[in-house]
């Protein structure tokens, strides 16, 4: 009952520091299975070629190069952002990690993984989707920071989610159907921005979809760290 | 039977605004008799929107006190605001049709409402998908309050995106109420008929699960 208390209680710096633990754990777990990455990436690639091999010759416009990114981006993150915690029910260790970690802590570690996962995704993805399409991005700057911002909301919003699905039922379908309403904003304002991006636009010109991947993701972030706990604890 | 006064009025009341709002009232230029929708279609869309609003405040008075009476009145004003925003979807898809000749076009008005649709059948698979009472309550409340968070967001990104064609006889940018005085009393009747119908509702089902509560602590 007093785990909020007790959270707040916590020097910042001990929370950086379990938080740093959680994530070196879970990113050691990944290593041993590569699951998630496996199949987050094997998903992102599929329905990349899917597209290419689909349009053949073909060179879309970049409105829907855009939608097209970001769509790929947003279901490669419906497949793989929930094993984090669906992982730790299964393999039946969540009780254990209650015991030794404050929500906090563990909600933040859990998160740089996901944006991590996200950004290797990406890695990848990017220059595959560059080179398939054929997209001209003549402003990098402002492409490169629309992808990272969008990404981090993205993994943001997955993470609580995934927290919300693994005490579910069905796990699977209830996880996109959950995060994607949430993910309007993000998809919605990313997809302008690229779409700017790859026409020549600087960062002046996406300023406003910045501004509003920013504050979304500060929002959804500050809301998940304040309800982690109540969905964490039994 | 004394206590029920108000339920005698409100059918009272209803069926003054049903025959004022197609005897009584002016129809508006451009829109033809399809303007007679708005004392129908508007006020559902209005509870629609309250009875979301309703939904995250039990539901953050849930985690505040942790009493599953809250989250019976959380989920019951989900319930109702689902039917009224289906309801709001039907009545102005139709009047879409009629109008913009296409029963959807994503219109933001359209759009935002889709979005709520969408928040609402999440809201309910995430429920269907948990066994445990509390902790039903508990996620549930948790994902209403990131759903109520999301909305400021989508009021201001989608208009930003498209233009709207969705008549404003309410908000507009002059600020100003452009209606006809008849319609305008027609209109509000309704509205605040609606919004008594909206709390009846509520307060059936709500006693119905407060009822369903007792009978399975008998039990």
């Amino acid at each position: 009952m007093n785990l909020r208390k007790s959270a707040l209680e916590e020097n910042v710096w001990t929370l950086l520091v379990k938080s740093n633990i959680i994530f070196q754990k879970d990113f050691h777990l990944e290593f041993r299975t590569r699951y998630a990455i496996n199949a987050i990436i094997l998903f992102a690639v599929i329905s990349l070629t899917a597209v290419s091999f689909s349009i053949g010759p073909m060179q879309l416009d970049p409105p829907i190069q855009s939608a097209m990114l970001w769509i790929i981006i947003f279901f490669s993150a419906m497949s793989g952002l929930a094993h984090i915690f669906v992982r730790e029910e299964e393999q039946q260790t969540s009780d254990t990690l209650r015991l030794v970690a404050p929500p906090t802590a563990i909600f933040l570690g859990k998160w740089v993984f996901n944006v991590v996962l996200l950004f290797s995704l990406e890695i990848i993805v990017i220059p595959l989707y560059i080179a398939l399409l054929n997209v001209d991005v003549q402003g990098m700057g402002a492409f490169l920071t629309i992808i990272i911002l969008g990404s981090v909301g993205l993994a943001s919003i997955g993470t609580i989610m995934a927290a919300i699905v693994a005490q579910a039922s069905t796990r699977g379908a209830l996880f996109a159907v959950l995060s994607f309403p949430l993910s309007i904003p993000v998809l919605r304002s990313a997809i302008q921005g690229t779409w700017t991006a790859i026409q020549g636009g600087g960062l002046a010109d996406c300023l406003a979809d910045i501004q509003l991947l920013f504050s979304f993701t500060v929002v959804i972030l500050t809301s998940s760290i304040m309800l982690f706990e109540f969905i964490w604890r039994k | 039977m004394k206590r029920d006064w108000w339920k005698w009025l409100l059918g009272i009341w209803m069926t003054v605004m049903i025959l004022g709002a197609f005897l009584y009232t002016p129809v508006a230029k451009g829109l033809g008799q399809t303007t007679r929708v708005l004392y129908f279609h508007v006020p559902s869309a209005w509870v629609a929107t309250l009875s979301f609003f309703i939904s995250a405040l039990y539901s953050i008075r849930y985690l505040q006190k942790q009493n599953i009476v809250y989250d019976i009145w959380a989920a019951s004003s989900a319930q109702i605001g689902f039917m009224f925003t289906v309801l709001a979807t039907v009545t102005g898809s139709i009047w879409a049709k009629e109008i913009w000749q296409s029963y959807w076009n994503w219109d933001p008005r359209e759009t935002s409402i889709f979005v709520l649709l969408l928040i609402y059948a999440a809201y309910f698979a995430l429920r269907s998908a948990i066994e445990e009472k509390n902790q039903k309550a508990r996620l549930a409340a948790v994902y209403s309050i990131l759903a109520f968070v999301t909305v400021p967001f989508l009021v201001f990104v989608i208009p930003r995106i498209y233009d709207s064609l969705h008549p404003d006889p309410l908000i507009n940018p002059e600020r100003k109420i452009k209606m006809d005085p008849r319609m305008l009393q027609v209109f509000l009747g309704s509205l605040f008929g609606f919004t008594v119908l909206f709390y009846w509702i509520l307060r059936i089902k709500t006693e119905i699960e407060f009822l369903k509560l007792k009978l399975s602590k008998r039990m």
